[in-house]
């Protein structure tokens, strides 16, 4: 580089700084000027690809971290301290040792810092060093660089499965479409495939791509972190613009899918991409019991002064007292003795120097310690890890883990996390009627049996002609039935492994087609002409049509498996698969027999399904044929998009809700097959085999106040305008067009009130509805809206508004085609884990947007609700109706609760409100009242709720009852109660990352939300409550030696306790007992914690660490120190002692307290504990003899020297060692003792229980539950229905046991 | 791998970066160790009356006789005292203790008569006692240069700003500099037996192996190392303010002299408490026959120098034989007895909670 004035470096910088922060930008290609040096290049302003994450460099490390640690409020009370200690006439020690302690937390905490900024470098250049390729105008082609060199300007060609190395305006793509499919898995979580337009025009592209013909300008907005949304456009020589959003943005981080090649131009590059604009640092968020810690912290800080104004106080008094000048007093340099008020008041600093440890330095940095050792231990727990995604339950936030351990209330989706969110195709009602879809349930039915049993029901089924439809009908051979069971076995691999393969697990991707259905279909296809279409074949084109679902090729995705390793957090079916190869590796013969043919078409037979021979909806088996495939062919790049590759067997359908992909496998199951989904088409497969291609015009996306979304094709044949759109039933049944059932025939007038009779039917089967509607748009009123539409896309301010309305003014008057029941099935454990969560003393509340019906037959599915309960049933139109109707509630359930009759019963009851009414109950001046009544009831199930009140409903019950609350989900809809609650838990499922990345902790199945709380949850509390109180005890009652000393020295402040020693003893011979302690103590084992969720209850609400157990740790430290210092005082009362010769004993005296009063509070003795308490030992007496042997003058004035080695020579010493100790420690043991004895608590019976072998323990446990259990399961009805008078009576009744029981059978066989 | 995962890796530590092409896929699932899955077999004791019984009669069975012996042992200490401030009109250091001067040059004496009722057989040890003397006061225990004592010649021209106001008189260097050393203890004792038949025999005090061997031979030392030309060794610096003699005259003997004095050791040793006794002389036995001191009048002759009155301060002589446990002190001894009791005590009572509700507890009955 050239040299160059300091005047044109600052020029050039400033001109760099304006061009940055220009609200648009100018770029242009740099393929004109490469080769020229870097200054005179038209993009050199923007920074380059290269990233830098780290925090520190190498030179400004010390000062930076300094800076960033003096933040803590602590730190710089501490180093303040050691300053004051360089006054001389407060200095209580040597100043240059005083820095010590501060010395030694400060850089332990730089430690860490460093080696995580290490870490950051090391994925830093890893990531700078990717190689990606680069067009470069010399080689007249696309060269091989790294990452880092990419820059604003440039030409980047990213090939399939590669990563996106920059923000990237797609040029050119190598389908012929112009699309190119990306996965944003790694910005977002979603693994689902989306698509992105190139620009065209702007290049010469045919046939081959020539980035040098590139001479328009590109004008882009200034960056920002938002993902979804991008403003450019690209000005040609001829002043020609052309706009592009995000649509034709590839965004840095992204994977390329199914494409085989794309060329981008650098819009942003490096810290500029709105990848790295979004990467925000980790979340912090305070504990509960950090919180209460630190007001303990200022107890301790009062406590401070008030022994150091006594320290003042007493040297002024002692001074004032002394009748001369003593040869002991010693004068300042120039004689000069201070008067006892000053000599007070500088002693008043002096005690804060010498007592200063009464404020644990180190507690904090203990507490950072000891939580990553309980991470460590919770990430590694081996039942948190899901085998069907590999995945570890992961710690986001690092410094919440005792949190776990004191939730009271529990809020949880339903979707997703209760259930598996795998979304099986069930039956549904088409004109009014209903189609049930038996064989499928059966089907499903099936599947749920464990395996043994399935087989014998397989071996002994002889086909009965009841079930019209089966797999094998074609050829009958043996190997094909093997192949069936196979089929059966390999579903319930899936269904096993928790697999999050939701697109093409087995279970949604095959349907059963309904017998009667499919005759329907076929003779409405024969009779239907072409202009007017069967309502039937209508329904099942919407299905096929009206959603978001990405086609692609089962060959052509998925082949990352060997690509790329993934991150912690995308778990996607991926693992789920190649977990599924492996296992299938035992069952070899099977596999074969699968590569022999597994494309192979089987259709219905005929002789099963006589009428229409003509129909041969294919059977797909899309599991199975991509995981063998998976197997064969993964190194390719393969990625055809010919539309002759597309059998439909090989199809396998991405959607962003497993609803989506459900219903497109429904309608594939009775012929409509979607065969490909290009933004302007969609291309689908009609029974007859003919293949329509709809135009689209456009999608009306799904959102949360419409709660529908609409597709509007033009029909290719009738060439209409066609909305078909879909949705939840209380948004579509309104938007219903009356006139137009009104010239209809009688019959089919009901078809509305038919299909709301059925969609009731679902939901109280807990089933998922969805309606199913048409119109038919006229031309003109296209033209029109169109305008609209159009006017609305472009708009700037408030954009989503006006899109939204035109959606709306759209979805009018639309024509009921049919509705569907999905059924979303409980996840494993389910009603296992509410239960025990439930007798660990949580409230569970579910907020769910479904159907109150939905909701209410999950709750009874999956225990929250019991057949016994008093379901309170809230749903208010009203305020004042509501208000009433609350009071009366409340009254009813406040007498309820103190008659004496229901003592054991009050938790029965439940409530379920619904989100229009939760809005009532939420407002200002009625919260109060609903939370009063919600905090009576057991459960409290809110339907129909909208993401944000979901998080007010959290925020309401953690405000008002001072709660710790708990909220899990799974969706993005979640995402803003897991923020609300105190602990988020994300549930890495089927419906992206979002919650998962907002979350503190993510799981990977609701079951394991048991393990966490009552196991580890517990633990962690326990152990860090028992630590930190231990800890302040450990200070107190070693600062304490050195205070009492004080009223025998005049209040002169000194520490008879070497000061090395003093750090050493807190530094090194006390520090890792406690650590360890608050890493590894156990008070109950795993198995006790989950056999009797009631042990949760101990860390609930205030817990064990509480002002009380605070307080009295501390009285506890002042007597022990008080034993510690005044025996060995007794007992060398006017003898020749010295000053440290009398502070040895004390000091080992107080060791070996601090360490058995530990000794006592650890309650399962392992290995580690054994070691590090006796290495603790160990230390001290080689520490401190080496010390006092070798430091004859080193550190005056205590002049260690040999006074151990004496001190340890002398019985004395042990004598006063062994009775100082038992004196310390016996109130405390023995108050640990007569509780144990007299009233033990149930984590001592607990601990009593584990003692046991495991049979008798298991007896014991299952006693102790059903004990409980008894008391809370008794049955009880309210005396008095309340007031029917009410306009909206508040529907109180025992839910009757049928439906439940109906629910039973169908979710349990 | 991506960029935008940073912060969400970071945080648990498990940064997984590997470029497109490269890397393998491993299972996370988690090893299943005993360790890691938190099974390390344990012991887990339940402190409950039934488990702790044995300990506190253990205890108690054990403290008792050890009390029992250190009681005895204690009695067994023959220790006479003497109070010669001289605060008292009668007493016969009166009239020394109202003349207060560090530098009076003409020596105060005084002699005070005892009776000791018992013959001391063993080895006597001589204190001298201070009360509310604080030499545990902060600046007055710092006031000293152990480098300077060690015998560092550097130390002894240019002592410590520790030493301050005590570390120059009159622009010499103090040795041996500082407070302490300043207001070393001065007064002289010495004891005579009154013989029945009158005569005034005077019993033989032992100046050495008063002070710790290793503060004699390690930690104190004169410069010059063996130089037995102390004078020259300590030239150039001054005698501490309150002192009469230099440094290098405090004995005659040259093992006994300048920094390793033992009585200028002893004094150095800072006592921990405000009352506190130093070892002054020892009387040797001189056979197995005669008893060290016999039962007789003893005098005690003081030369008076050390004033007190400035901190109401007293004066004491102690005669005192050791034990094992050293000088006589009861209080270890009753300890031991009451604590041994008190645990008995406890055990009794932990025996009877045991016997009404340990039961309980061992029965499968936990649901109470």
């Amino acid at each position: 580089m050239t040299w160059r004035s300091p005047l044109a470096l600052v020029r050039d910088a400033l001109r760099g700084q304006r061009a940055r922060e220009k609200d648009l930008r100018n770029l242009a290609s740099n393929l004109p000027y490469e080769g020229l040096e870097r200054a005179k290049q038209p993009n050199c302003y923007f920074p380059g690809n290269a990233i830098k994450t780290t925090k520190y460099t190498l030179l400004l490390f010390i000062p930076m971290n300094l800076f960033e640690q003096f933040h803590r409020l602590a730190n710089i009370y501490f180093v303040g301290l050691a300053i004051l200690n360089f006054v001389p006439v407060v200095s209580a020690f040597q100043p240059e040792v005083a820095l010590i302690p501060i010395c030694v937390v400060l850089s332990l905490t730089a430690l860490k810092d460093a080696s995580e900024d290490f870490r950051r470098y090391q994925s830093d250049r890893k990531l700078n060093n990717t190689p990606c390729l680069i067009y470069s105008r010399k080689e007249q082609q696309f060269i091989k660089r790294h990452w880092k060199d990419v820059r604003v300007g440039d030409f980047v060609k990213v090939v399939c499965n590669e990563i996106v190395p920059a923000d990237l305006l797609l040029l050119h793509t190598s389908d012929p479409s112009g699309v190119c499919h990306i996965e944003t898995s790694n910005l977002d979580g979603e693994i689902n495939l989306k698509q992105r337009k190139m620009m065209s025009g702007v290049c010469i592209s045919d046939p081959e791509f020539e980035p040098e013909s590139f001479n328009s300008a590109v004008v882009c907005e200034k960056p920002n972190n938002n993902l979804n949304h991008f403003k450019c456009y690209v000005e040609k020589p001829n002043k020609e613009k052309v706009g592009a959003g995000i649509e034709s943005l590839l965004l840095r981080g992204c994977t390329v899918r199914n494409t085989d090649h794309a060329v981008g131009f650098v819009v942003y590059a490096g810290h500029e991409t709105k990848a790295m604009l979004n990467n925000k640092g980790p979340r912090y968020k305070r504990s509960k019991l950090e919180r209460k810690l630190n007001t303990d912290v200022i107890f301790c800080v009062i406590l401070l002064f008030t022994m150091c104004l006594i320290g003042a106080l007493g040297h002024f008094l002692w001074l004032q007292a002394l009748p001369g000048v003593p040869p002991y007093l010693v004068p300042d340099g120039n004689g000069h003795l201070d008067s006892p008020s000053l000599s007070g008041f500088y002693m008043f600093f002096t005690m804060i120097i010498l007592l200063q440890i009464l404020i644990p330095i180190s507690l904090y940095v203990s507490i950072e310690l000891v939580k990553i050792g309980q991470i460590f231990f919770i990430t590694n727990d081996i039942d948190l890890h899901d085998e069907g995604t590999d995945s570890r339950v992961q710690c986001k936030a690092l410094n919440i883990t005792e949190d776990l351990g004191q939730i009271e209330y529990i809020f949880s989706d339903k979707t997703g996390t209760l259930t598996e969110n795998k979304m099986v195709f069930r039956r549904c009602s088409i004109m009014g009627t209903e189609y049930a879809h038996k064989e499928n349930a059966i089907r499903l039915a099936v599947l749920d049996v464990p395996e043994s049993e399935e087989e014998v029901i397989f071996n002994q089924q002889p086909r009965p002609p009841r079930i019209g439809w089966s797999l094998d009908t074609e050829d009958s051979n043996p190997e094909d039935t093997r192949h069936h069971h196979d089929n059966r076995r390999k579903s319930k691999v899936t269904g096993n492994a928790q697999s999050d393969a939701a697109f093409s697990s087995l279970l949604e991707a095959v349907v059963i087609p309904d017998r009667t259905l499919l005759q329907q279909i076929s003779r409405a296809e024969s009779s239907s002409s072409s202009r007017n279409i069967d309502p039937h074949l209508d329904f099942f084109l919407g299905l096929a049509i009206c959603n978001t679902v990405v086609v692609s090729v089962a060959t052509a995705q998925r082949q990352r498996v060997s690509g790329v390793s993934r991150s912690d957090q995308t778990s996607n079916p991926l693992d789920t698969l190649s977990s599924l190869v492996k296992k299938s590796g035992s069952r070899q013969h099977f596999f074969t027999s699968w590569q022999h043919k597994p494309k192979k078409n089987r259709t219905i037979s005929e002789d099963s399904v006589e009428e229409e021979d003509h129909v041969k909806p294919p059977v797909k088996i899309e599991g199975s044929g991509e995981t063998n495939k998976l197997h064969t062919c993964s190194l390719h790049a393969p990625s055809q998009c010919d539309k002759s590759a597309m059998t439909p067997d090989n199809l396998s359908y991405e959607a962003e809700s497993p609803d989506e992909a459900a219903l497109v496998y429904a309608a594939k199951a009775y012929g409509f097959t979607l065969l490909a989904r290009t933004p302007d088409s969609v291309t689908v497969r009609l029974p007859s085999g003919e293949d329509l291609v709809f135009q689209v015009l456009d999608t009306l996306t799904f959102d949360y106040n419409r709660k529908r979304m609409s597709v509007l094709v033009r029909h290719p044949i009738t060439k209409e305008y066609v909305l078909y759109t879909k949705g939840a039933d209380h948004a579509i049944m309104e938007l219903l067009a009356t006139p137009y059932a009104e010239h209809l025939s009688g019959k089919q007038k009901n078809i509305a009130a038919d299909t709301q009779y059925h969609l009731d039917g679902y939901a109280k089967e807990g089933l998922r509805t969805l309606c199913f509607t048409k119109k038919v748009v006229s031309d003109k009123a296209y033209e029109s809206w169109s305008v609209n539409r159009q006017r609305a896309l472009a708009a700037i301010d408030n954009r989503e508004e006006l899109v939204m309305d035109t959606a709306v003014q759209l979805e009018t008057d639309l024509s009921l085609l049919g509705a569907t029941g999905i059924e979303d099935r409980l996840q494993e454990s389910v009603p296992e884990t509410i239960m025990a969560l439930r007798e660990a003393g949580i409230q569970v509340w579910v907020l769910t947007g479904d159907k109150t019906e939905t909701a209410v037959n999950i709750g009874y599915a999956c225990r929250l609700l019991e057949e016994e309960d008093l379901v309170i049933n809230m749903s208010c139109g009203n305020k004042f109706a509501f208000t009433s109707m609350l009071d009366c509630t409340l009254e009813e359930v406040r007498r309820f609760s103190e008659d004496p009759r229901n003592v054991d019963t009050t938790q029965n009851i439940s409530l379920v409100i619904d989100g229009h009414t939760l809005t009532l109950a939420l407002s200002s001046d009625l919260q109060k009242r609903f939370v009063d009544l919600a905090k009576r009831c057991r459960t409290v199930l809110c339907c129909r709720v909208t993401p944000l009140q979901k998080s007010r409903v959290v925020t309401v019950v953690r405000e008002k009852l001072n709660v710790m609350t708990l909220a899990v989900g799974d969706g993005a809809n979640d995402v803003s109660m897991i923020q609300a609650a105190d602990v988020g838990i994300g549930i890495s499922g089927q419906e992206g990352m979002q919650a998962v990345m907002a979350s503190d902790f993510a799981i990977s199945r609701f079951k394991h939300l048991k393990k966490l709380l009552l196991v580890h949850g517990h633990w962690c509390y326990t152990r860090l409550a028992s630590m930190i109180i231990y800890f302040f005890y450990k200070n107190v009652a070693y600062v304490n030696l050195l205070f009492w000393h004080q009223f025998l020295c005049g209040f002169s402040g000194t520490a008879m306790i070497d000061y090395w020693l003093m750090i050493f003893f807190n530094l090194f011979f006390t520090s890792v007992p406690p650590i360890m302690f608050g890493i590894m103590d156990k008070d109950v084992s795993a198995e006790m914690l989950l056999g009797v969720p009631e042990l949760y209850r101990t860390g609930q609400g205030t817990g064990e660490y509480t002002f009380k157990t605070f307080w009295i740790s501390m009285l506890d430290a002042f007597y022990q120190s008080l034993v510690c210092f005044f025996i060995p005082y007794l007992a060398y009362q006017d003898s020749d002692i010295d000053v440290f010769t009398f502070g040895t004993p004390l000091n080992t005296i107080s060791f070996f307290t601090i360490l058995l009063h530990l000794s006592i509070e650890i309650k399962a003795w392992t290995v580690v504990h054994w070691v590090i308490m006796l290495g603790s030992v160990a230390l001290y007496f080689i520490v401190t003899l080496a010390y006092s042997a070798i430091c004859v003058t080193c550190n005056p004035p205590s002049n260690p020297y040999w006074i151990l080695q004496r001190q340890m020579a002398d019985p004395m010493f042990y004598l006063l060692c062994i009775i100082t100790t038992v004196v310390a420690l016996l109130p405390r043991y023995m108050f640990h003792v007569l509780r144990n004895s007299i009233a033990p608590s149930p984590l001592v019976k607990a601990r009593h229980l584990d003692r046991l072998d495991p049979s008798t323990r298991d007896q014991c446990m299952k006693m102790w539950r059903s004990f409980r259990g008894i008391a809370q399961v008794k049955p009880s009805r309210l005396s008095t229905p309340p007031s029917p008078t009410l306009e909206t009576p508040v529907d109180i009744h025992p839910h009757s046991p049928t439906t439940f029981d109906i629910m039973w059978d169908e979710r349990h066989h | 791998m991506m960029a935008s995962s940073y912060n969400a890796k970071d945080e648990d530590g498990h940064i997984t970066v590997s470029g497109p092409g490269g890397g393998t896929l491993r299972s996370k699932k988690p090893e299943n160790t005993a360790f890691k899955q938190q099974r390390l077999p344990a012991w887990q004791p339940i402190l409950t009356a039934g488990t702790v019984l044995p300990a506190f009669f253990i205890i108690g069975l054990l403290f008792i006789p050890i009390g029992i012996g250190l009681f005895v042992t204690s009695n067994n200490i023959k220790e006479f005292e003497v109070d010669y401030t001289g605060v008292d009109m009668s007493s016969p250091c009166f009239n020394c203790s109202q003349n207060f001067s560090w530098n009076s040059t003409k020596p105060c004496t005084c002699t005070i008569p005892f009776y000791l009722d018992q013959p001391y057989e063993s080895n006597v040890y001589v204190y001298y006692g201070l009360s509310n003397f604080y030499q545990n006061h902060r600046r007055y225990v710092k006031s000293r240069d152990d480098s300077q004592l060690n015998g560092d010649v550097n130390s002894l021209m240019s002592p410590s700003k520790e030493c301050e106001p005590y570390a120059f008189h009159e622009n010499k260097p103090i040795a041996p500099c500082g407070a302490i050393a300043n207001s070393m203890f001065n007064d002289t004792l010495e004891l005579f037996y009154n013989d029945p038949n009158g005569t005034r025999i005077p019993i033989p005090l032992n100046t050495t192996g008063i002070a710790w061997w290793t503060d004699k031979h390690v930690k104190f030392g004169n410069p010059g190392g063996n130089n037995p030309n102390l004078t020259a060794a300590f030239q150039g610096t001054t005698k501490p303010v309150n002192w009469r003699r230099p440094v290098y005259e405090l004995d005659a003997d040259p093992g006994n002299n300048g920094f390793i004095n033992e009585d200028f050791i002893v004094w150095m040793r800072t006592a921990a408490l405000p009352t506190f006794r130093k070892l002054y002389r020892i009387i040797n036995k001189k056979s197995s026959m005669v008893p060290t001191l016999p039962r007789g009048n003893y005098t005690l002759e003081v030369v008076y120098n050390y004033p007190v009155r400035s901190f109401e301060g007293r004066k004491r002589v102690i005669l005192s034989t050791i034990s094992w446990m050293g000088g006589k002190n009861p209080f270890l001894g009753i300890a031991y007895i009451t604590v041994g009791s008190v645990c008995f005590f406890l055990g009794v009572v932990l025996l009877i909670i045991h016997h009404k509700c340990g039961n309980r507890n061992n029965s499968a009955d936990i649901s109470n």
